[in-house]
């Protein structure tokens, strides 16, 4: 079966009076049928780029310079801005890290709601609230009747991004992009909202692209994971073989500055060095400044991806691991 | 909501109490006197006027006096326009004042407003340079040149409209005026529209929005319904001004209204005509000041709720 999102060789640049910021440099991934893929990367890597041009929500000085993204076969790059807007909230969602910025703060649930409703479908106002109304119900808002007249500012963080989750849902996308939707919630909040994120898309055979910087949200949630460092996409696979044992010095590094579950009190390794400016990326691998594992040819040239069985990738000239993917 | 106008109206007294007092007795301060003519008066004369309007009583009397007065609604008999009293000046002039103003405000409001809207959809394009460069010009051509143009091209050479005059009030007669009122402030409206507006749309509700499909207009709804609070404010003072006349515009057009009696009454220390000026203005200013909280909560749920 036809993937619902196939994204490739994307290339989003940002031409600012400073250079051209190169936020996505030549990506590919694609996302199955009901799969929950998690992009994960460091601060400043691009992920929410990516979602953005995804969208079709890259404004000037933005711009998709180069690549395709196939959503459910058609073609997205280059759609006009009416083209566009039919697509957005039906056939792909996105849901937004901080929900008191994303809802507007001056109008009722019910009417942000029922205008989302409206805008792809022809149905009386009653019927609408109606669904907006069962949809707030759906994502466990309690007496969701009177919460549709309640404003943003009188939601708590959790249920605000839950009434943000029912919005995306409104229209049953068969994809939802989520941009770090639980960052700026508690860790309680956070873990009931992904449980019952993963529990309605599977439900609705919804696929889902989860943004995160937290492999430990994206352990539990996700079926694949692309690791993203400097605009690109640096290692691929599924959950459990990426986490076992990443094949890129960057995807374990990052592994290395979570808490690991077996050593409580073990220091954390950080990966030493900060993020490469985006606008001057050196020569050879984006990563190689902070790679303990750089050679030569690392500076020399950057490396393409090295496939391997299983849909696994890798961005690497030497790989770690490797005996786990040997084929 | 009723209890917030209620209240806000009580905090208003005070203040304007404070407002007549520091004004009565700054003016007190200032040199000379209301019968301070040219040729000096006979002894005799000065000390007859200034009994008849109590100017010989200690300044604390004087200043109860007033104040009881005021509170009362009597504004007092002009020292200078000897045949009216304060109260009748205003009845006379007040209309007029107003009457020009909130047309200006009015014509203001509907070009500036679209014309901020257009220029920030546009942002950079033509239309936004346009839009940007006559709102500085607006700004920056002060109206004692404005009026004497549109004069000149209006009344002189096109001859379509009078050159001055009250005329009753006729519309004719109100068009220019009302234009060199209005064209300042369709610049101010037009670039703080402009201005609101592209820090809206690049509100992360908006992209939100965007997200979800909706078309264009709708997400100007938005955006303009965003835009409008700090307008709405700039909008309050700016209204207190125009509706309280304009020295400039009255007198170079011969228009009967209370813009000149600012410095009317200042000129020639015309006390009590000094003091209803301060007092109506400080009304305009408290009242629109309400106005514009009332909008501010009616639009912002935010205030209105907490
Ligand atoms: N409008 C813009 N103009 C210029 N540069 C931009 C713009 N938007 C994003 N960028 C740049 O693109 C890069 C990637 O940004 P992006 O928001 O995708 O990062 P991210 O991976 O989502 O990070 P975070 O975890 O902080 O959200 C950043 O370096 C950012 O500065
Ligand atoms: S290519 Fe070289 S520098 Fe880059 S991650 Fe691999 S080993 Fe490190
Ligand atoms: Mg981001």
């Amino acid at each position: 079966m036809a993937p619902v999102l196939e994204v490739s060789g994307l290339k989003t640049h940002f031409f600012t009076r400073a250079g051209t910021v190169k936020s996505v440099d030549g990506v590919d991934f694609h996302v199955d049928r009901g799969e929950v893929l998690g992009l994960v990367g460091e601060s400043g890597s691009g992920k929410s780029v990516t979602g953005f041009s995804i969208m079709g929500l890259i404004d000037p000085p933005g711009k998709i310079v180069e690549g395709s993204i196939r959503l459910n076969g058609k073609e997205l790059v280059g759609l006009d801005e009416e083209g566009f807007r039919k697509v957005r909230g039906r056939e792909v969602a996105m849901i937004f890290q901080d929900p008191m910025m994303t809802l507007n703060p001056v109008l009722r649930v019910d009417t942000q709601m029922i205008e989302a409703v409206t805008a792809h479908d022809r149905v009386s106002h009653k019927a609408a609230r109606e669904r907006a109304r069962d949809a707030l119900a759906k994502v466990g808002i309690p007496s969701p009747e009177e919460r549709l007249n309640a404003y943003p500012h009188q939601f708590s963080g959790g249920m605000r991004q839950r009434v943000a989750i029912a919005i995306a849902l409104l229209h049953r996308p068969p994809l939802i992009i989520c941009d770090e939707p639980t960052t700026a919630l508690d860790v309680t909040i956070q873990s009931q909202i992904l449980a019952e994120m993963q529990s309605l898309c599977a439900e609705t055979g919804t696929a889902l692209v989860w943004i995160t910087h937290d492999l430990g949200v994206v352990a539990g949630l996700a079926d694949r994971i692309a690791v993203m460092y400097a605009g690109r996409i640096v290692e691929t696979g599924a959950v459990d073989p990426v986490l076992d044992a990443p094949l890129h010095p960057y995807t374990s590094g990052l592994l290395g500055s979570l808490p690991a579950e077996g050593e409580p009190g073990a220091p954390l390794r950080q990966i030493r060095g900060s993020t490469p400016s985006l606008a001057r990326l050196p020569q050879g691998c984006a990563f190689a400044p902070r790679c303990d594992f750089a050679q030569a040819d690392c500076l020399a040239q950057a490396p393409a991806v090295t496939a391997f069985p299983g849909e696994r990738g890798v961005r690497c000239h030497h790989p770690l691991n490797l005996a786990g993917v040997a084929a | 909501m009723l209890t917030y106008i209620l209240r806000r109206f009580a905090t208003a007294i005070p203040t304007l109490f404070v407002i007549v007092t520091l004004s009565f007795f700054l003016m007190r301060l200032a040199p000379g006197g209301p019968f301070d003519l040219e040729q000096p008066l006979e002894a005799k004369v000065m000390e007859n006027l200034r009994r008849i309007y109590q100017l010989d009583q200690p300044l604390h009397a004087q200043y109860l006096t007033y104040l009881g007065a005021l509170l009362r609604g009597d504004f007092g008999p002009s020292f200078y326009f000897r045949d009216f009293s304060i109260a009748e000046l205003f009845a006379q002039g007040l209309p007029v004042s107003m009457r020009l103003g909130a047309s200006a405000l009015l014509l203001a409001l509907t070009i500036g407003g679209p014309l901020g809207a257009l220029a920030a959809f546009r942002q950079n394009g033509g239309a936004d340079h346009a839009v940007m460069g006559f709102a500085t010009a607006g700004i920056t051509i002060p109206n004692f040149v404005v009026a004497p143009v549109l004069q000149i091209v209006f009344g002189l050479s096109l001859a379509w409209l009078p050159v001055g005059g009250w005329n009753g009030g006729a519309f004719r007669n109100t068009v220019l005026p009302i234009m060199t009122l209005a064209l300042p402030q369709i610049a101010v409206i037009a670039r703080m529209t402009r201005a609101a507006m592209i820090e809206t749309l690049r509100a992360n509700h908006i992209r939100t929005l965007r997200a979800q499909g909706l078309s264009g207009a709708t997400i100007a709804l938005h955006a303009g319904r965003g835009a409008a609070l700090p307008v709405i404010s700039y909008l309050g003072p700016a209204a207190a001004s125009l509706l309280t006349g304009s020295v400039v515009v009255e007198t170079i057009f011969g228009i009967p209204g209370i813009g000149r009696y600012f410095v009317e009454g200042a000129l020639n220390r015309d006390y009590t005509l000094v003091m209803g000026t301060v007092v109506v203005v400080a009304i305009f200013v408290l009242v629109f000041n309400l106005v514009v909280d009332i909008l501010y909560a009616l639009l912002d749920p935010r205030v209105r709720l907490d």
